[in-house]
């Protein structure tokens, strides 16, 4: 029995094709399961800061309260708008939800778990998640309804403004890092919690997740679905699994850019003891995989933490934060950044 | 140098950082909410739910028709009709609540002399069909049997305030 198991084990890695299905199917479906999760975590979260209990009927503490969700959605009628273009309509979510999905494949889980180890993965992750805004602005168009398209209209100018703010906040950590390859720059930040990129960049580290929560259209963000200016933006003419799927895209990408965050400003999977004395000799000193997922899950809870917090934003709010203060401010901490590596304050890793 | 001053000042994002705070404090606080069919918050005894018509110990009904509370009703809801008895007694022949127009202000509950229409505290009723939304005398009585003991303590307890 295990003989057979062992050979079909090295069948499978000879056959490249499959053996990358497979590593494909290992990551996609964790990530739609945590993102069932997530949600539920959201409920919970945002109900005890409001000193609510939140979910807790389906299940014990509510638990299965996510695959009620998504079956009610599944089940339910896709409704097509009579006069909305019916190709375009149904295409729109799939356009959204693939990037959110595609960008993992860089997205490197420790030091060897990484499905494709691109030299560029940095270029490839900024061009994957800009692309989600094209299936919001085809979605808001296709459905033929003023409130979806003014949403649309505002997440094209959201995302483009903020785009810029997040990839001038980048180009600090390829400063310091040298390096396109997220594995690279993962191993550029050893040497324990104070060598990791958002020290040197803190200012760049903030606009980082300021952007990525205009990027994701998150509270205090969320002006593109401004519940109560206009009605759910792109997505009201949505119901049913395509509705679910546009949710689907959201979280994923809030997942997505809790994990680069991890990566280019907490040091992915390293350990935040490298270094210290007796800690950093044990366990907890290594670098692993659950470190990467214990930044990403910290970083996915301020995104929900923000959301309990903040009211939203105005429209021309966000347009005087995101070219008024983020790209100046990133801009100049690019500069003092390469004045740190030039004048050797920061060792320029790899 | 004072625009400079409150310009930094903001990059440090202090008021963000107040709420943030805020909302985590709290995150560990206990939470207020009753999880109601469980758990039930506490009720007065002068809670106005379900209208309930009273009898005598002895099995008599209370009511003796002065029409009171149909006078008192601001919404209308209530409609007797009232015939001798047999004894001499003014008693109802009809006595109609209806709960679809009844706005609960406990009006008739406080302008009757014999304590006979009193509103209990059952606020979980429901009706099928629009016509249950109508009590008739022998609803209202039959709630009066059943909740008599629950209905005698709220007034008792009630008694030194009326």
């Amino acid at each position: 029995m295990l003989e057979m198991l062992e050979s079909v084990y090295t069948w499978i890695q000879s056959q490249y094709l499959i053996w990358t299905l497979v590593k494909i199917v290992l990551i996609t479906l964790p990530i739609i399961t945590v993102v069932a999760f997530y949600t539920y975590f959201e409920r919970k979260v945002i109900g005890s800061m409001q000193i609510r209990i939140g979910p807790n009927r389906v299940g014990p503490w509510g638990l299965i309260q996510p695959f009620a969700d998504v079956f009610k959605l599944l089940l339910k009628e896709v409704i097509l708008p009579t006069n909305s273009n019916r190709f375009l309509f149904l295409l729109a979510p799939i356009i959204v939800l693939t990037p959110a999905l595609t960008a993992w494949a860089v997205v490197p889980f420790n030091d060897f778990l990484v499905l494709s180890d691109i030299d560029a993965g940095l270029l490839y992750v900024l061009a994957l998640t800009s692309l989600g805004v094209y299936g919001i602005i085809i979605a808001g168009w296709a459905s033929n309804s003023k409130y979806s398209f003014l949403g649309a209209m505002r997440a094209a100018a959201q995302t483009v403004s903020y785009e810029i703010a997040m990839g001038v906040a980048l180009v600090g950590v390829l400063i310091l890092a040298g390096t396109l390859n997220l594995k690279q720059i993962v191993l550029a930040q050893q040497g324990g919690l104070f060598d990791w990129y958002w020290l040197p960049l803190f200012p760049l580290f903030i606009i980082y997740m300021i952007s990525g929560l205009a990027e994701t259209n998150r509270a205090p963000f969320d002006q593109t679905e401004g519940e109560s200016e206009i009605v759910a933006g792109f997505h009201v003419e949505y119901s049913g699994s395509t509705f679910a799927i546009f949710f689907l895209a959201e979280y994923a990408n809030m997942i997505l850019i809790s994990g680069l965050t991890a990566i280019l400003f907490a040091g992915g999977w390293l350990s935040p003891f490298e270094g210290v004395p007796v800690l950093g000799d044990t366990a907890l000193g290594q670098g692993s995989i659950f470190w990467f997922l214990a930044k990403t899950v910290v970083f996915m809870f301020m995104f929900l933490w923000y959301r309990a917090t903040f009211p939203r934003f105005r429209y021309d709010q966000i347009m005087r934060l995101g070219w008024k203060v983020l790209i100046p401010i990133s801009l100049v901490w690019v500069m003092i950044a390469s004045l740190m590596t030039v004048l050797g304050i920061v060792v320029k890793g790899s | 140098m004072k625009r400079i001053i409150e310009y930094l000042r903001s990059l440090m994002l202090l008021e963000l950082l107040k709420g943030l705070s805020l909302t985590m404090r709290h995150m560990f606080r206990h939470t207020i909410t009753i999880n109601y069919p469980e758990e039930k918050t506490p009720k007065s005894v002068r809670f106005r739910g379900l209208h309930a018509l009273r009898r005598y110990p002895n099995g008599e009904e209370r009511c003796i028709a002065c029409k009171l509370c149909e006078a008192v009703c601001p919404a209308l809801a209530i409609t007797i009709d009232s015939e001798q008895r047999a004894d001499g007694t003014r008693r109802t022949t009809r006595y109609d609540i209806d709960l679809f127009k009844c706005i609960y202000c406990g009006f008739c509950e406080e302008s009757c002399p014999v304590d006979s229409i009193v509103e209990t505290g059952i606020l979980e009723y429901h009706m099928e069909s629009r016509e249950e939304g109508i009590m008739t005398k022998q609803k209202l009585l039959a709630i009066g049997d059943r909740y008599e003991a629950e209905i005698a303590e709220n007034r008792n307890r009630d008694a030194a305030y009326r």
